[in-house]
């Protein structure tokens, strides 16, 4: 009956009454995304769970309550850039070319400056206060767990600058929409991160 | 069909014009993003390293069969053991695990490749690279202080012994770094089955209509992002333990041993489940088609699949009992490692009930699926047995442990693993294997497995360590030692007959056209080995076993679900 060479056609709606329309299934980047994110989150986890794990068991100084301030201007430049983020992906969806430029360069702007400041609270922790990542076991949970987010920070800022870089060449089109939302789920995550970081160290901490 | 004929052009690829030169198929198969030959060289990659890890495992035998053998010195027991362990683990269940699923989601699914095929190939070699960084370490982890070789801290590297101190020479940071770049292929390609499973689906494959083996996969897939992910994150912390001189496991600056053994088990017994869903899996697409029933229960396995993966979760303190974790956590871990029984239960119920009553084929895929479920039961019992605290702080870290994960890892994974290659083999190469070595390899294997097996566990109670180099003689192990020794033998026999097997179908083998099974999923409706699209129609669904729709459309299935 059937050509042994190629497939055997299914057709559901060969069979009884014709198959159900319409059939549409999410985006695979937002859900490729979902993913990543749900496992980013398992790493992070570990990390907080570590930290919190060993907060006040350190065996010798500085403590967080001597050293740690709370860094409340870089918090709200880098939450403050979800916005904008999200701001972007919504002109690009209306093909607002020029407003999704510029809302790119906010959020890359915003991102950076969050970055220079956990750049200079590391400078201060190492050079004035004399804490590394081997002082204590302070040192350690705190420069790795704020590391590793500063490391997200640095990911999603090289692929916002990508993505800024295009559309100054108007590379960028409506029709990318959907992707610069799957970035924008990341960059959502990185800071929602932050705030957990945030409680964690500075709040719960110290 | 008329159809089918307009379709017969697309056929003609380079890849089915004859006598192409070599070097273009080897280039072929190096950057190929198809799902079916990422599939392949994932389970070719990782039976090559089951054959090195059988290899280990065999020296070991050999050392401990009879007492005061000086076969091998403790120095390359320690490392046998360690690389056996590891190896197994991470470089032959889960290769071989996700090659099948690689394989097999898209197909059943009636899609043409993965969501993301570039990712899948980047999984795949990142995996790869991670297993041959592990084995240079026999060559390349002298370093400079001259210290070390492979790895010799044990499957699940205990803190201290991994500090630098203990572990000096670079032989633990292979083993980190093998472990942390096959957790980065894991979650790549676990995310590319999910997003594949819920955004590739053809028409009228709902999630239920999904065949179980792709429900399986799903949950499995979902559970490596939340179990694989810990263990990076363990890695990365050891890694800075022991490069930038950080505290996390250093008991000296305050730092925990306990925490070590916490994070390597909140990965390491959902693990387990990582790697026995998918037995699971395929069990369920085989013991339907040779019994000629549909799935009994299919909700009811979808649903114990998923509490399987949530319960999972909960349960990874059962390693940790003889730790001394305080009267409150042990009997949270005792509980909740009992109710996983229940959903297992449930499957094993689900599947006797699939075989009852119908006219059930005994082709080799089909016995080792009998083989499979007889042997799971029993890994379920020791597994309760070890999941009551006081029974596990006389047994812990003996013989009896090494026997009941065992049972679990080659009774029931293994066996679901040949079922599924006698099962799927005359669709990825167009030819049947030889029932006859079937036979051969069935036979040979199940009394290997049970004579070292089912004899491994009296030593344990009987008080035999595990991970001990060797043993006075008067203590009653010896002869028990030799038995196991001896099933060793066999088993390596059974395994190289089904390696011939393997190797001699793909010459000899018997056609196997579309469907030599009479099943039903959608699989089954490509030609056999698959065309590089997978189907040139998209095909459409309306019920859980479309070719059986297609075979008998006066009685479809449709009606019935």
């Amino acid at each position: 009956m059937m050509r042994d060479a190629s497939t055997i056609p299914i057709d559901a709606g060969a069979i009884g009454e014709p198959a159900e329309t319409p059939w549409t299934l999410p985006y695979r980047g937002t859900v490729g995304m979902a993913c990543l994110i749900l496992a980013e989150a398992a790493i992070f986890i570990i990390f907080v769970v570590a930290y919190i794990y060993y907060i006040g068991k350190s065996l010798s100084g500085p403590t967080p309550a001597q050293v740690l301030e709370l860094p409340i201007f870089g918090t709200v430049c880098l939450l403050s850039s979800s916005l904008t983020v999200h701001f972007a992906v919504s002109a690009l969806r209306k093909g607002k070319m020029r407003q999704c430029t510029l809302q790119l360069a906010a959020t890359v702007l915003l991102g950076s400056i969050f970055l220079v400041t956990t750049a200079r609270e590391w400078y201060h922790l190492i050079h004035d206060e004399g804490l590394t990542i081997q002082t204590n076991l302070f040192g350690t949970t705190y420069y790795s767990l704020v590391g590793l987010h500063a490391t997200h920070v640095v990911v999603g800022l090289t692929m916002l600058s990508l993505v800024l870089g295009c559309s100054l060449f108007g590379l960028v089109k409506e029709e990318h929409s959907e992707k610069l939302e799957v970035l924008s789920l990341y960059w959502h995550f990185v800071d929602a991160v932050w705030v957990v970081v945030f409680l964690v160290v500075y709040v719960l901490g110290r | 069909m008329s159809t089918t004929t307009a379709i017969e052009g697309i056929d003609e690829t380079q890849a089915s014009l004859p006598g192409r030169p070599p070097m273009n198929v080897i280039l072929e198969w190096l950057t190929t993003v198809d799902h079916k030959k990422i599939g392949l060289m994932y389970i070719g990659y990782a039976l090559i390293f089951l054959l090195v890890a059988g290899a280990q495992a065999m020296v070991m035998r050999i050392q401990l069969a009879v007492p005061n053998n000086h076969f091998v010195s403790p120095q390359v027991f320690n490392r046998l053991f360690t690389m056996h362990g590891t190896t197994m683990v991470f470089f032959v269940g889960m290769p071989i695990l996700f090659g099948f699923g690689n394989y097999l989601v898209p197909l059943m699914i009636g899609a043409r490749d993965m969501a993301f095929p570039r990712l899948n190939a980047f999984s795949f070699w990142i995996s790869a690279f991670a297993g041959l960084m592990l084995y240079f370490s026999y060559f390349g982890a002298n370093g400079l202080s001259g210290a070390g070789s492979a790895p010799d801290v044990g499957w699940f590297a205990y803190a201290p012994l991994t500090a630098r101190v203990f572990s000096p020479g670079h032989s633990t940071d292979y083993w980190t770094l093998a472990i942390f770049l096959s957790g980065v292929g894991s979650i790549g390609t676990a995310l590319n089955i999910v997003t594949t499973t819920i955004c590739m689906r053809c028409k009228g494959m709902k999630m239920t209509r999904m065949p179980l083996l792709v429900w399986l996969y799903l949950v499995m897939s979902s559970l490596v992002f939340v179990t694989i992910s810990p263990l990076t994150a363990a890695q990365i912390m050891l890694t800075l333990d022991r490069y930038l001189g950080s505290h996390f496991f250093d008991t000296q600056a305050g730092g925990s041993a306990v925490l070590w053994m916490h994070f390597f088990w909140i990965f390491g017994h959902p693990e387990v489940y990582v790697l026995v869903l998918p037995a699971f899996a395929f069990v369920n697409e085989i013991v339907p088609v040779f019994s000629r029933k549909a799935i009994f229960g299919y909700p009811a396995m979808v649903a114990a699949s998923v509490g399987i993966g949530f319960i999972s979760l909960s349960v990874w303190a059962h390693h940790m009992f003889t730790v001394g974790m305080g009267a409150g956590a042990n009997t949270f871990f005792v509980f909740a490692t009992m109710v996983i029984s229940v959903p297992t239960g449930i499957k094993i119920f689900n599947w006797l009930a699939t075989i009852w009553g119908g006219k059930v084929i005994f082709a080799s895929p089909m016995m080792f699926c009998v083989g499979f479920l007889f042997q799971f039961l029993i890994a379920g019992l020791t597994g309760i047995m070890l999941s009551a605290a006081p029974f596990d702080w006389q047994l812990g870290n003996s013989y009896f442990v090494v026997a009941h994960f065992h049972y679990v890892l080659v009774g029931a994974i293994l066996f679901a693993i040949f079922a599924a290659f006698y099962y799927w083999y005359p669709k990825i190469t167009g030819r049947m294997m030889s029932e006859k070595l079937a036979r051969w390899h069935f036979w040979l294997f199940i009394i290997g497995f049970h004579l070292t097996f089912d004899f491994m566990h009296i030593p344990g109670l009987l008080g035999m360590p595990r991970r001990i180099y060797t043993y006075e003689a008067g203590r009653g192990w010896g002869t028990l030692n030799m038995i196991v020794g001896i099933g060793a033998v066999f088993q390596a026999a059974g395994l190289l007959v089904f390696v011939y097997n393997l190797v001699r179908s793909y010459y000899k083998g018997k056609e196997a056209g579309h469907d030599p099974w009479d099943a039903w999923t959608l699989e089954w409706s490509t030609p056999s080995p698959p065309p590089d699209y997978n189907f040139a129609i998209p095909p459409s669904v309306k019920s859980r076993r479309p070719l059986w729709d297609l075979k008998h459309p006066e009685d479809p299935d449709a009606d019935y679900e």
